[in-house]
């Protein structure tokens, strides 16, 4: 899993059937230190995150089973971040 | 699968139903051969095997084997903490990989 | 998932039994100031997307999880196309306006 913040969200009216309902944010990418990088990502939310939040978040096929209607998504957030601690 | 060194751990108390429970390590990608040299990819991971932060591990990068190896059918899981490496060997020479606080203990 | 552009159409008459009767559109990918980045890709439309519309795709093995596109030979699928995007409180998108200056 991977650390981002979630900096808004995605509004599509027109998607696949299995999107309905599916939160889309968009999320800069950081580094668990908190710093950001110039990377972003549109990912599903499956645990409710918002605005100005660190969120960590699952790639690949495996995004698809945070969802249950297993989307086709690549990205989705799968936890928000309390706290981290680490030595580099 | 990759080799790895644990350098942190991460909290969250939201978070998908499948991780509840889960300890979060953090976990830096090691280059080079042997596998010693820290890199740009830190990933949060499952543990399962308990291993702590110092250590040197194997991380499985597949969500199917992640599945698998913590038995859960439908988790939105791909990395997972499978061993603690010990040593590494290419040919015939023996690499000692981990210089852990476990060892030291 | 990433924002595209879509820059138009790939016609092909011989192609795999399993990717034959489907859309596919060449997009361009767009960094989050919808300025292009990186080189072009070919997807699969699950949506009815058009040229110069603004749309999200899904690369790699998540892009066969589309009624259409359900274990055939796929690795980029349109998913969306976007109405609105709103980053740090203000709307940066929105579909109506038109498209941004790219």
């Amino acid at each position: 899993m991977k650390p981002a913040l979630v900096i808004g969200r995605v509004v599509a009216s027109v998607k696949d059937p299995s999107l309905k309902g599916v939160k889309l944010l968009l999320l800069r990418c950081i580094r668990w230190s908190g710093e950001t990088l110039n990377d972003y990502l549109i990912a599903a939310d499956s645990v409710g995150a918002g605005a100005g939040e660190k969120v960590f978040y699952v790639e690949a096929r495996d995004a698809s089973i945070a969802v249950h209607t297993n989307p086709p998504i690549d990205a989705a957030i799968i936890g928000i971040i309390d706290g981290v601690d680490f030595e580099e | 699968m990759f080799i790895g060194k644990v350098i942190g751990r991460v909290w969250a108390t939201q978070k998908t139903p499948s991780l509840t429970g889960k300890r979060l390590l953090l976990v830096n990608r090691l280059n080079g051969s042997p596998p010693s040299e820290t890199s740009d990819i830190t990933l949060a991971v499952c543990d399962k095997i308990d291993a702590g932060i110092g250590d040197t591990v194997l991380v499985m990068d597949e969500g199917g084997s992640a599945r698998s190896i913590l038995n859960l059918k439908n988790a939105p899981i791909r990395t997972v903490i499978v061993a603690i490496c010990d040593s590494v060997s290419i040919g015939n020479q023996n690499f000692y990989v981990s210089g852990t606080e476990r060892d030291q203990k | 998932m990433k924002f595209g552009l879509v820059i138009g159409n790939v016609v092909a008459t011989q192609k795999d039994s399993g990717v034959s009767n489907r859309k596919l559109l060449l997009i361009q990918p767009l960094d989050d100031a919808f300025k292009p980045s990186g080189g072009y890709l070919v997807a699969v439309d699950a949506v009815g997307a058009g040229e110069s519309e603004i749309i999200l795709f899904a690369s790699g093995s998540s892009a066969r999880q589309t009624e259409l596109t359900k274990d055939t030979p796929c690795d980029c699928v349109i998913m969306a196309i976007v109405d609105q995007v709103e980053c740090n409180g203000k709307i940066v998108f929105n579909k109506s306006d038109g498209l941004p200056s790219i």
